[in-house]
């Protein structure tokens, strides 16, 4: 068996898949990565079957030590590109803030509620590497594993252009708000995480001021807490919450919310 | 029974609905015609439904006459011990005894989940028993915590941050992975606390 040791951890470094989507009702977050694009393309390239785990590093990447040649991916905040390794430097990440180590096999931990997802929020699921972890790693599938090489890079943009729709909250804002929402730009806060990133900017004035109830949330929601400053939610995300949310990003658009990395920039614009 | 429905993203619609007692009813019937819905979630007066790819046509939601509420009745023994038991007494202006006379004598339903995996918001409890949360908050309640704010009542499943006042603490487990299903609460479950 095949088996990984934690050099360094790097900054943050979690086990992910797809995350335990369906589990809301129960209060569980829907976890799994934060730029699904850069995660499935990573097992892809190492020629694993959609949905096994792969380690996300957070801006700091780790360091990793194989005890045999291993056939790794990198992808997502880094030139994407298959590699057989015995150690591995991840490295700073580039462009964004979560890089991706696809491992040929897979991570091998112990699921929870049918996910290998570390879960920040609640808990649930492996806890973040820490240096000196070993690892095993999975039986790999009868898939070719992808040429070593490089891969055409994502172009990433210093000014990412997230589309929204409105809602469900849309009207306890001032139109004010919403204008300043779409035409201005917003700052992301260093004290983001995987639960949200913290936008800065100009406030977004609120047109209610009594206190909503409860209600269910969805990954890339932009709620919006007392000081009008906006957090869009990411995979770990609390199940329902009572701060109003003005607009949510779009599906297709969240691998690019997971890739906002501190005193980065990025704009909104409404789509539908 | 047509209800606002607003949108929630492009994969996600928020149904509005005139109580907690309707949500958990249309909750619970989306659940067992609606296998497209990835997830179906009650909030205090709302149900939020999301799905993978292909939007899903909510239709006309018609809700099925029920005969009685099924929610299951659940009991939570609690040593009233809890660290704020005596501030809450201040300021209701109870007697302790008479505070968890209330808490054990009400009848609560589990409105909705959130927070944490198995933290069911607790409603219907004594009108009397309502408080603020504390201005700071706690930066660690133990597990099995029970606690009320406002007017909900509800059991800390682990240790995490808090900020609602705490009565006591019971040793029933709100969340198991693997247990089935892993949280002890449902939305419509009606729960009454016993002094152990």
């Amino acid at each position: 068996m095949t088996t990984i040791e934690v050099i360094r951890s790097g900054l943050l470094t979690t086990v992910q898949d797809r995350g335990r989507p369906g589990l809301a009702h129960l209060g569980v977050p829907p976890s799994g990565a934060a730029d699904p694009d850069a995660y499935e393309l990573g097992n892809r390239l190492v020629g694993n079957p959609s949905g096994v785990a792969a380690l996300e590093a957070t801006l700091d990447g780790p360091v990793l030590r194989f005890d045999r040649p291993t056939i790794v991916a990198l992808t997502g905040a880094t030139e994407p590109r298959v590699r057989t390794v015995e150690v591995l430097e991840v490295g700073r990440c580039v462009g964004g803030a979560r890089t991706y180590v696809a491992v040929r096999g897979g991570i091998d931990v112990e699921p929870t509620l049918g996910s290998r997802s570390t879960d920040l929020l609640t808990g649930l699921g492996p806890l973040p590497l820490r240096t000196g972890d070993l690892l095993r790693i999975g039986v790999a599938a009868g898939f070719e594993p992808g040429l070593p090489g490089t891969v055409p890079a994502v172009g990433a943009s210093l000014e990412p252009v997230l589309r929204v729709r409105l809602g469900p909250r849309d009207d306890w804002f001032t139109p004010r708000a919403l204008e300043a929402l779409v035409s201005t730009s917003w700052r992301v806060s260093s004290s983001s995480n995987r639960v949200g990133i913290r936008l800065e900017g100009q406030p977004l004035e609120r047109a209610r001021h009594d206190e909503l109830l409860s209600e269910g949330l969805v990954t890339g929601a932009l709620q919006v807490p007392a000081s009008g400053q906006p957090i869009l939610l990411l995979q770990d995300h609390p199940t329902t919450g009572g701060y109003p949310v003005i607009a949510v990003v779009l599906a297709d658009d969240l691998p690019l919310a997971g890739q906002l990395a501190p005193s980065m920039r990025v704009r909104f614009a409404i789509d539908g | 029974m047509s209800y606002e429905i607003r949108p929630a993203g492009d994969r996600g619609s928020l149904i509005e609905v005139p109580d907690n007692a309707t949500a958990v009813r249309l909750a619970r019937q989306l659940r067992a015609e609606r296998p497209d819905l990835v997830d179906i979630v009650v909030g205090h007066t709302t149900v939020l439904v999301t799905w993978a790819a292909e939007p899903a046509d909510l239709g006309e939601l018609v809700l099925m006459p029920e005969p009685e509420p099924a929610g299951r009745r659940v009991e939570i023994p609690v040593a009233y011990d809890g660290p704020d038991l005596e501030e809450v007494a201040r300021l209701t202006g109870l007697s302790q005894e008479e505070v968890v006379a209330r808490h054990t004598g009400a009848e609560h339903v589990a409105a909705f989940l959130g927070f944490q995996p198995g933290f069911a918001y607790l409603i219907g409890g004594d009108e009397l028993l309502r408080v603020p949360r504390r201005e700071e908050p706690r930066t660690q309640v133990p597990g099995g915590t029970v606690a009320i704010a406002g007017p909900y009542s509800g059991v800390y499943p682990r240790d995490s941050p808090g900020g609602w006042r705490l009565l006591g603490s019971t040793a029933t487990a709100m969340f198991d992975p693997a247990r089935e299903p892993p949280a002890l609460l449902a939305p419509g479950d009606r729960v009454r606390f016993v002094a152990a």
